[in-house]
């Protein structure tokens, strides 16, 4: 096992940031610990690294009790949010830091110690930066270096936190598919902090998500996008529209309308719920296909991208509602603002229960 | 009188907003105002005065074997305070910047208070504290050490007195630079030891050095603190600006500002300094 979490618990004065995770990460995975800001994500990587140390809990590192330990023996490579490359050093002097400061026993020898940060830089095709400052990078080469810098120490664990939150839409994509190839060729155990619920499906071979200092759900992308375990999981891993109503005997009210509910809800009492339905789920027609559909007038439209963004105004609701539909869709259908049409909500996701969002 | 703006140049003179021509003539007029008689005037006299009765008389009043000591203990006591003020600074800006304790915040106010109190009230302070009338320093006098009236004094109060400029100049540097860096260098391996001389130092050096400059010039020019805890000895316990004092309350004008000078030219030398650090600094935080 690479790491193992028991029980872990820290509390900054009365507030609780982890609230007793457990958590196992197979040799070779790369895990993304998923969640709002303030959610302990940060925290629970951090104890890791040993840059907090836990109020309760053990750390197992490879097979090894690191809980105790200090940074420097855990063996443990970190890359920063805002990569704290230093400062007053040359790109060669930041790779080459980890291993200039070994015991002198433990030390490569100066040609070694070239070699091993050439090959790292090769690594991170940076190899022409070897005498800049960091100042004279970008952003994104500044994450490279930061990167070549934990993994020249031979880490058994890569923990990073948010490492592509500063960096702007373009690199940051760049950049993640770049390390995800990396992590498929050197294979290091690795846990990254993202709260960026596309960064983690893209690049995670798991995904933790984790809210108030709890894990609520852990699987694979696939599954944990698909099968969200409650609604606040549903509700972090992209858009949503929230309907708030009752749902008894396989019927739940959306608005002032009543559609089928998942099959599991079959035979339950009426109970308050939430139904949620992603945007890009909702289809839209100009003719009605079955008798569920609803009647809404578009109020606003949205270019996206590849995506067009409506607002639909239908009876019965409070709010608008929102949906995402493929550009071509939107060509054919002709649809301009106030435009009828209407609106099938077949895939609905209803979680019952008091869960707060 | 003033051009009327032609049509061509009114855009290029309506491209800036400025304050009306006379409120800036006023405003600068004020200021060389200020300055001529407030730093050139004065600095003027002071040479003018030192060489009203020639060169011979400048020189010898400069390497009088008085003048010699209080220019040796001006210089010992600043060759004293600032390496340690320096040393406290940077401990006391790292506790500040790097942990998190109780009464920190009083910690930092307090940090000023050197500056709040009048230096004469911060020698009073050490008089009470170590005078050979109190308990303490009593028993300081009877196993031989002296404090008040002697080099010791001048030092401490010295130290009190300059002691802000270092640990100013590196809380707000040590903030903004954060925690970042010295925990990357603890996940990639480095002692204590190792962090603070390949981390920290190198990245607070500059500030550390502009801090020791103010802090030296300061200690070359304290008066009030250090004449309450000197008793002006003549050779023994007199600095340079009590030198000059003592002086001019003797009537020997040209000695006085012949030794003032050598307080002006310190001086100089230190805002020489001060700017090319400046300069440096300026360029070397801009570098990240």
């Amino acid at each position: 096992m690479g790491i193992e979490l028991k029980n872990i618990t820290k509390k900054f004065g009365g507030y609780t940031a982890i609230d007793d995770i457990s958590l196992n990460v197979a040799s070779g995975e790369l895990v993304a610990l998923l969640g709002p800001s303030g959610c302990g994500k940060t925290t629970l990587l951090r104890i890791i690294a040993g840059l907090e140390l836990p109020d309760g809990g053990k750390i197992i590192l490879e097979d090894k009790d690191t809980t105790n330990l200090p940074p420097r023996e855990k063996n443990v490579g970190f890359v920063f949010q805002h990569y704290a490359l230093f400062r007053r050093m040359t790109v060669f002097e930041n790779v080459a830091f980890g291993l200039k400061v070994l015991p002198r026993k433990a030390r490569p020898s100066g040609t070694e110690i070239r070699d091993r940060v050439e090959h790292l830089l090769k690594m991170v095709q940076m190899e022409w930066a070897l005498k800049r400052y960091p100042s004279q990078l970008s952003g994104g080469q500044r994450q490279r270096i930061a990167l070549a810098r934990a993994l020249a120490v031979n880490p058994k664990v890569l923990l990073l936190d948010e490492p592509f939150s500063a960096l702007d839409a373009k690199v940051r994509q760049e950049l993640r598919r770049w390390v995800r190839k990396l992590h498929d060729d050197i294979h290091v155990t690795s846990i990254f902090v993202t709260h960026d619920q596309e960064e983690a499906l893209e690049l995670a071979d798991r995904i933790v998500v984790i809210n108030k200092g709890r894990i609520e759900q852990q699987g694979t992308p696939q599954e944990v996008y698909d099968h969200p375990a409650n609604a606040f999981v549903y509700n972090f891993l992209g858009n949503v529209n929230v309907f708030h109503g009752r749902v008894h005997n396989g019927k739940v009210t959306l608005g002032s309308h009543r559609v089928d509910a998942p099959d599991e809800f079959k035979n339950t009492e009426e109970k308050a719920s939430q139904a949620f339905v992603r945007p890009h789920e909702i289809g839209i027609s100009r003719i009605r296909s079955s008798e569920a559909d609803l009647e809404g007038t578009i109020q606003e439209v949205r270019l996206m991208g590849g995506q067009i963004g409506l607002n639909l105004e239908c009876e019965g609701f409070e709010h608008p509602i929102e949906a995402e539909i493929p550009r071509d869709l939107y060509i054919n259908l002709q649809l301009s603002r106030g435009d009828k049409v209407f609106v099938s909500l077949n895939r609905v996701k209803v979680f019952t229960g008091d869960y707060a969002i | 009188m003033l051009k009327q703006p032609t049509p061509e140049t009114a855009p290029l003179v309506r491209k800036r907003v400025s304050d009306p021509l006379p409120v800036q003539i006023l405003l600068i007029g004020l200021m060389l105002l200020f300055f001529i008689g407030f730093i050139f005037l004065p600095l003027g006299l002071v040479f003018a005065q030192a060489f009203q009765k020639g060169w011979s008389v400048y020189l010898e009043s400069i390497t009088e074997s008085y003048a010699l000591e209080a220019v040796k203990l001006t210089l010992t006591t600043v060759a004293i305070v600032v390496p340690l003020n320096a040393f406290f600074g940077v401990t006391a800006a790292w506790a500040i910047t790097k942990f998190n304790f109780a009464g920190k915040a009083a910690l930092k106010t307090l940090l000023d208070l050197p500056f709040a109190v009048s230096p004469v009230i911060a020698g009073l302070i050490f008089v009470l504290l170590v005078g050979s009338r109190t308990p303490f320093g009593s028993w300081l006098g009877e196993h031989g050490i002296k404090i008040i009236f002697s080099t010791p004094g001048i030092v401490i109060a010295t130290l009190f007195v300059t002691f802000p400029f270092v640990v100013r100049e590196l809380i707000p540097l040590m903030e903004a630079q954060g925690r970042d860096e010295e925990e990357a260098a603890l996940t990639l391996g480095a002692r204590g030891w190792q962090i603070v001389g390949k981390i920290t130092l190198p990245n607070i050096s500059w500030g550390l050095l502009y801090g020791m400059i103010l802090c030296g010039a300061r200690s070359i020019g304290e008066f009030g603190a250090v004449s309450v805890v000197s008793g002006h000895i003549r050779g023994q316990t007199n600095t340079v600006p009590l030198h000059v004092e003592i002086l001019y309350s003797e009537y020997n004008f040209a000695a006085s500002f012949a030794v003032a000078s050598i307080l002006v030219f310190l001086a100089l030398l230190t805002v020489a300094l001060k700017v090319s650090m400046e300069k440096k600094f300026q360029k070397n935080s801009s570098h990240h």
